[in-house]
């Protein structure tokens, strides 16, 4: 049999990325042993076929992205990254205390500014924004939520060191694929599973409902929540129709709703219906033509009003995007400090800010060693990786960045850490980054285990966006067996099944029929007083119990 | 439920129904029209295509060919009223309705979808088409029934099958006109997969009479046209089950109810040469219930309510 890892050593070679399966001196880490003797036992063809089925499975079932109009099967890799629990449990520390600073900054930004009295952060910084919207100046959000869902985005760099790489507060997508995954790998690569305890993700949209409708507006006894996507065109549509679906709620258009009396109704069969809880799929500049584009056909007029009167909830909140810019996200340690009065769990990559003259400086001096991010991107738009770019689009980037310093922030390239991924044929080191999914509900942060993880598939690439050609990983949370790990002894200890012993409800007539079938029934052992009376079944215990 | 929803449910159903209903006309019709001179091939071939709804003003005086006819009723997706069409409606209908949509039907029609440009374009390929047709229809309808709940998403569906279900049988029926096709009453009756139920309801009463007559009337086989009717009818009430000792009635329910009641207590002894009317009037109830269904369950009312100023 072909050994599908003999490149990999000399392949780890051509970076000085941190590999996650293997050490640099080649030797296995412990959290890979189980998932390292699946694919040993495979062949190539083997492999190929799993990824192939697993493919057409995508693909029937509907699990595309759109790519360029078209739809195309959503690429997942068939190895699966890991985790260790304590590791995780580390991270989801950190994603969880980022959530609460981040709260707590929103509140303050839409409320009384004093992170700006108190000198941290200039409010210059805040009100030059683009996602600063004083549309909702004021507003107090119900239960203090405003970040319902978040996706934190996280690499790891050359020392495995997990940093924040950007904060996804508005509209993170990707959760549906973290799902899907999984369905798909049970079924692609079972023999990994066997004996392995991995942290489930099964639980996600039963915790998005249960935090929907706890942050419902007041008053409201039983909430009626919707998903509000742009429509089938979007390109995660799919996700939008999965979530809905699993929620067990209506997935509804702009079109469907209409606004009256700062109340939102969707439109039915039977008439208006009341909604209680939006959760928003969409970009906060074409949710409420009346407080944002005009133009836009996908949004409900009146929507934003009705969530300042507090007649509906709009999760997450509208003006969030405050919080993700870029250039805000290198005050998020100052902002941790500020309001928790704790350090950075997960610390940020370092980052240049181009409004300070010396930083600006050095940055111009160094343009082709750093990446340029525009503050308010997101998905990979508009970066340039200086190392890749040629001197035509760094000369038109040094104009754009002296002359909107505001817009844009500096960091060094990062060698993102690699995971053995499929490549031709063999097994070959891809950089991978990893999206941690974060429910708020008002009480409490939870963080699905795992999330999603992004792979390069092209050699060397830094790129993981599924549009610019990325794939995806299964993200495995795994436990050690017998461990002391928290999970492990939550874990309600198995059983033999049994049926439980309950009263009788069925006339008796009914238990009377087949004796045979009723031989199995533990039950009538312990028969009801009414049964006793009945000679014929008597006897028939007498003699079982002989 | 959303009318959003409900809308597409019906065209689900009505699409379905559509594609499974193409196919069997044009499998049966292709047996014959295959054997025909070309010259009257073109002349079956026009009239098929004007019976389906899809005869065109450029079609020139010959009338279109043989390869005309099977793309325009199987295989160009473009067309609503071909096969791929239909198929390719149904599941543009179910991924906007996929969180309504039981998993299995969504993704047996996604499965069926995404493999209809694998089958060859050809007479052969399109016997073999027609056949894989009628199975995956058949299996998307399966589906719905056991994993459904009979609520008004099921209704909505129902709906929809037997009112195209209605339009269709009457569309079969109109191909049996001895002159223009030379169809015997026998694959008609296949057509319609009603060959052995007919027989055995009919014993040695052999004849187009009653093979029309049981296609038209027979209050037992379900495509019939009043059966398809009945359904429908069955499936408005489920859906308002208002109840007024006399006086106005929903729209839809009328129409249809008068339509199959016509049919149902209508006494004739030549059914043969009333036939066409019966068959226009019927396809005429369709269109029009249909109309009445999407005006009271699914019509929005004009996109948004408020209109921002223009930027």
């Amino acid at each position: 049999m072909a050994d599908l890892f003999a490149g990999y050593p000399q392949a780890m070679q051509h970076s000085s990325a941190y590999d996650e399966m293997f050490t640099p001196d080649g030797a296995l880490r412990a959290d890979y042993a189980q998932v390292d003797q699946v694919l040993q036992s495979l062949s190539l063809t083997d492999v190929q076929a799993r990824a192939e089925t697993m493919a057409r499975t995508f693909l029937d079932r509907g699990v595309t992205f759109d790519f360029a109009g078209d739809e195309r099967a959503w690429p997942l890799d068939i190895v699966p990254r890991i985790l260790a629990g304590a590791q995780w449990d580390h991270i989801s520390a950190g994603v969880a205390q980022r959530v609460a600073a981040l709260e707590a900054f929103l509140h303050d930004v839409y409320g009384r500014m004093e992170i700006v009295r108190d000198g941290v952060l200039p409010r210059s910084l805040i009100t030059s924004s683009a996602h600063f919207h004083r549309q909702v100046h004021g507003f107090e959000a119900p239960r203090g939520v405003r970040i319902h869902v978040s996706g934190i985005d996280l690499v790891r760099d050359d020392a495995g060191t997990f940093r924040v790489l950007e904060d996804n507060v508005r509209v993170p997508s990707g959760v549906s694929y973290v799902l899907e995954n999984r369905r798909a790998i049970a079924k692609g690569l079972p023999e990994a599973f066997t004996g392995s305890q991995i942290r489930s993700v099964e639980e996600y949209p039963r915790r998005l409902l249960s935090a929907l409708r706890r942050t419902a507006p007041e008053g409201v006894d039983d909430p009626t929540v919707v998903v509000l996507t742009p429509g089938v065109y979007n390109s995660a549509y799919f996700e939008h129709t999965l979530l809905a679906g699993m929620m067990g709620v209506e997935l509804v258009e702009g079109r469907d709703l209409i606004c009256r009396g700062d109340r939102v109704y969707m439109r039915t069969t039977e008439g208006e219906q009341r909604v209680d809880v939006i959760y928003k799929r969409l970009d906060d500049e074409f949710l409420d033509p009346l407080q944002f584009r005009a133009d836009s056909m996908l949004g409900v007029p009146g929507v934003v009003n009705a969530a300042r009167a507090g007649q509906v909830t709009i999760a997450n909140a509208v003006g969030n995007g405050v919080a993700d810019d870029k250039l805000i996200y290198t005050y998020v340690p100052e902002i941790i400090r500020y309001y928790l009065g704790e350090d950075p769990i997960i610390p940020n990559v370092d980052t240049y800010r181009l409004q300070e003259p010396e930083a600006r400086e050095e940055v111009m001096d160094r343009l082709d060693e750093l990446v340029l991010k525009p503050v308010d991107g997101s998905g990979g738009k508009g970066l340039v990786i200086g190392p890749a770019a040629t001197g035509e689009e760094l000369r038109a980037l040094r104009k754009k960045v002296l002359a909107d310093p505001r817009g844009w922030i500096a960091q060094p390239v990062l060698q993102l850490s690699t995971v053995p991924t499929l490549a031709e044929s063999s097994f070959a080191p891809r950089h991978v980054d990893l999206r941690p999914f974060a429910i708020n509900d008002g009480e409490q942060v939870w963080v699905l285990p795992g999330g999603l993880t992004r792979v390069a598939l092209q050699e060397g690439s830094l790129v993981v966006n599924s549009s610019q050609g990325g794939g995806s990983k299964d993200t495995w949370v795994v436990d050690q067996p017998g461990g002391s790990d928290r999970q492990a002894s939550a874990a309600v200890p198995w059983s033999t099944r049994r049926r439980r012993r309950a009263q009788r409800v069925w006339p008796s007539a009914v238990h009377a029929a087949p004796p045979a079938a009723a031989a199995h029934d533990e039950q009538q052992q312990q028969a009801a007083p009414v049964q006793r009376s009945r000679p014929g079944l008597e006897e028939r215990e007498g003699e079982r119990r002989c | 439920m959303l009318s959003r929803i409900a809308e597409s449910l019906f065209w689900i159903g009505r699409y379905v129904e559509r594609a499974d209903g193409t196919a069997r006309i044009l499998d049966v019709h292709l047996e014959r029209l295959n054997q025909l001179p070309s010259e009257e091939q073109r002349t079956v071939s026009a009239n098929l295509l004007a019976v389906m709804g899809a005869a065109e003003e450029s079609d020139d005086a010959a009338g279109p060919g043989l390869p005309q006819l099977l793309s325009r009723l199987a295989f160009d997706p473009a067309r609503p009223n071909s096969i791929c069409g239909s198929l390719a409606a149904a599941r543009e209908n179910a991924r906007r309705a996929r969180e309504t949509v039981p998993a299995p039907v969504w993704e047996s029609l996604n499965t069926t979808w995404n493999s209809v440009t694998t089958h060859r374009q050809d007479v052969v390929g399109t016997y073999r088409f027609c056949t894989w047709v009628m199975e995956r229809t058949a299996t998307v309808q399966g589906l719905a029934d056991s994993t459904m709940s009979r609520d008004d998403s099921w209704q909505f569906l129902t709906l929809g099958r037997h009112l195209e279900q209605a339009d269709m049988t009457a569309r079969m029926l109109a191909t049996s006109d001895e002159e223009a096709f030379r169809l015997s009453w026998a694959n008609l009756l296949r057509c319609a997969g009603a060959y052995e139920s007919f027989l055995r309801s009919r014993r040695a009463a052999f004849g187009d009479h009653y093979a029309m007559e049981f296609l038209l009337l027979d209050r037992l086989f379900p495509r019939s046209v009043v059966s398809a009717l009945r359904q429908v009818e069955a499936a408005l009430v489920a859906l308002d089950p208002e109840y007024t000792r006399s006086g106005t009635m929903d729209q839809s329910r009328r129409i249809i109810g008068q339509a199959r009641t016509f049919l149902e207590f209508h006494h004739t002894d030549d059914l043969v040469g009333e036939l066409e009317e019966h068959l226009e009037r019927v396809q005429a109830a369709c269109a029009a219930a249909s109309d009445a269904i999407t005006a009271k369950y699914f019509s929005h009312a004009a996109g948004q309510a408020w209109i921002g100023e223009q930027v």
